[in-house]
């Protein structure tokens, strides 16, 4: 019993050293700049809207979060379509060259996106493609497919091949099976799958600051916006903070009961 | 399970396979291109063989940044790993307790991680943050912007923060896949809490703990926008790493041939050092 509690205490302790620096952006989004920059105040005020305000009636700030949301879900939707066929081909089947090609894809993975900065600006400007949404959806595909490929692949081996042969002496064809029996076998690894896509595009600045620069530009380059020749606006930069941890918040809900299987990329 | 030998699954594999030579091989091939060449200007390369990469290689801004990163990255899983775990030990199982730990602790991860910077650059400032006006407070001279030692600190801290909550849900994951019969028969034994955690716990998290040692050993490697925001690599390049030195090089001066023979350079120490590490996990494996 003892046990237990010190182990309560531990994880209470924990999480609200975690959420003490989102608390203090929280915090200071509903100040004005005056208290911001007045004192140390652990709660606003003075609490105002005004800051976020500022950001929901101007198209140039609000067009930032449309922008991440635009390019985010153009990179989820291509890289579930490409990576599901290939995860099933991964978990199913031996073919000519299958171990170095899953180790190649995962190779991409782990390339610092810094090294392919200067090539994504010329390939894409060179093929018109800069500053579109789908430009940054196409290069965030580098490290979001390979680590799809990964998780479903991982969900894919717990689904027993008896289930395959059955559809077929059913009479169904490979396509017709693989929508309708074998995607609904593993909803919670798609869903996943999607969160993690999410995740990973919507967190990743570099590359889509490089390929954006004004139809397509994302919340967080627009964030810098906030340094302006009266020194920085904390408050905007706050209200703007706190609305970029949003969406995360809203997608992790729906995924939390399969989430712990997803960060163990499917292995366990 | 038994895969059945069949090509045509290269049909299935293929859309992957062109999205990716598109979006990697391009690109790696126009690096590799330019790291032979001296570029003035359009149509005005000159073949240079491997003189970038000998520069590269014994540049001595280059060479220190390298040191940091390898510091960095080493502090970082030094920190991360048993941190993790022990964050993972003691979350509880189930239930909607389980449920909200799980998303509490994830949020640093959704978090963008210009945002993850920005937090930081207030939260650690001595007159506006909580963080920096608390050390203060107690009398330590604590300053993020001026002192060295202080930046880096800082930034450790950050990515602890930032990135602690995915060992521990990794190892959250791992924990839960034990089935519940080898704790009873570690209690018929009458194990002790230790023992359970040396022979049961810490066994079975292993393939999770070699996926978080490899996610976390990479993606800091390669941390590039946090320092940025928090401290923009200084005071002076204390806290630049290597993604910086290169992003600098390639965009800031576009000194193209030396930035590509760099990211060659770059991107092949992450595929060494994954592979080395991986190849020895499961060579010990075999050995057992």
């Amino acid at each position: 019993m003892r046990q237990t509690g010190f182990k309560n205490i531990g994880i209470v302790v924990y999480i609200l050293l975690l959420l003490t620096p989102v608390y203090w952006l929280l915090n200071m989004s509903f100040k004005t700049n005056r208290e911001i920059l007045g004192g140390l105040t652990l709660w606003p005020q003075n609490f105002t809207f005004d800051n976020y305000a500022v950001i929901f009636t101007d198209p140039s700030w609000y067009n930032g979060y449309l922008n991440s949301m635009a390019y985010v879900s153009i990179n989820v939707v291509i890289t579930l379509l490409v990576a599901l066929p290939a995860a099933y081909a991964f978990s199913r089947y031996k073919f000519l060259g299958d171990k170095h090609l899953f180790f190649w894809l995962l190779s991409n993975r782990m390339a610092p996106p810094a090294v392919f900065l200067l090539p994504f600006f010329q390939l894409y400007s060179s093929i018109g493609l800069f500053d579109t949404h789908i430009a940054v959806a196409l290069a965030h595909c580098l490290f979001n497919v390979p680590l799809a490929v990964w998780i479903l692949e991982g969900f894919m081996k717990g689904v027993p091949r008896e289930y395959d042969e059955m559809a077929y002496i059913d009479g169904y064809s490979f396509p017709r099976f693989f929508i309708k029996v074998f995607l609904p076998m593993i909803r919670s690894g798609i869903g996943v799958t999607a969160f993690f896509a999410f995740m990973f595009s919507w967190v990743e600045l570099l590359l889509a600051r490089t390929l954006t620069s004004v139809d397509a530009q994302p919340i967080g380059a627009i964030m810098t916006r906030t340094i302006g020749a009266s020194g920085i606006d904390w408050g905007v930069l706050a209200a703007a903070g706190v609305l970029t941890i949003i969406p995360g918040l809203l997608v992790i809900w729906f995924v939390r009961n399969h989430v712990t299987k997803g960060f163990a990329l499917g292995r366990v | 399970m038994d895969k059945i030998p069949d090509n045509r699954a290269w049909w299935l594999v293929l859309p992957v396979f062109l999205l990716v030579a598109f979006s990697a091989l391009i690109p790696l091939m126009t690096v590799v291109n330019y790291s032979v060449q001296d570029i003035f200007g359009p149509g005005q390369a000159y073949y240079v063989g491997t003189e970038w990469f000998k520069e590269v290689l014994t540049d001595e801004r280059l060479q220190a940044s390298l040191i940091r990163q390898f510091a960095f990255s080493g502090a970082v899983l030094l920190i991360q790993i048993p941190l993790g775990i022990g964050v993972a030990l003691m979350m509880p199982k189930s239930g909607i307790k389980g449920s909200l730990c799980l998303i509490l602790v994830a949020i640093p991860l959704l978090i963008p991680w210009n945002v993850v910077g920005t937090i930081w650059q207030i939260f650690a400032r001595g007159d506006i943050g909580l963080f920096g006006w608390a050390i203060n407070e107690i009398g330590i001279d604590y300053n993020y912007t001026g002192d060295t030692v202080d930046a880096w600190l800082t930034v450790l801290l950050m990515d602890v923060w930032h990135w602690t909550p995915l060992v521990a849900l990794l190892c959250y994951s791992g924990l839960r896949a034990i089935p519940e019969a080898f704790y009873q028969a570690a209690e018929i034994d009458r194990a002790s809490k230790w023992a359970v955690f040396r022979y049961i716990q810490l066994p079975r998290l292993k393939s999770v703990l070699i996926i978080a040692v490899l996610l976390r050993f990479m993606d800091s490697f390669m941390i590039y926008i946090e320092p940025f925001v928090l401290t923009g690599g200084g005071p002076g390049s204390s806290t630049t790493f290597l993604s910086q030195t290169l992003t600098t090089m390639a965009i800031g001066q576009f000194d193209l041939g030396r930035a590509a023979a760099f990211s060659l350079i770059y991107f092949l120490i992450v595929l060494l050092i994954s592979w080395l590490f991986f190849t020895a996990i499961t060579h010990a494996d075999k050995e057992k």
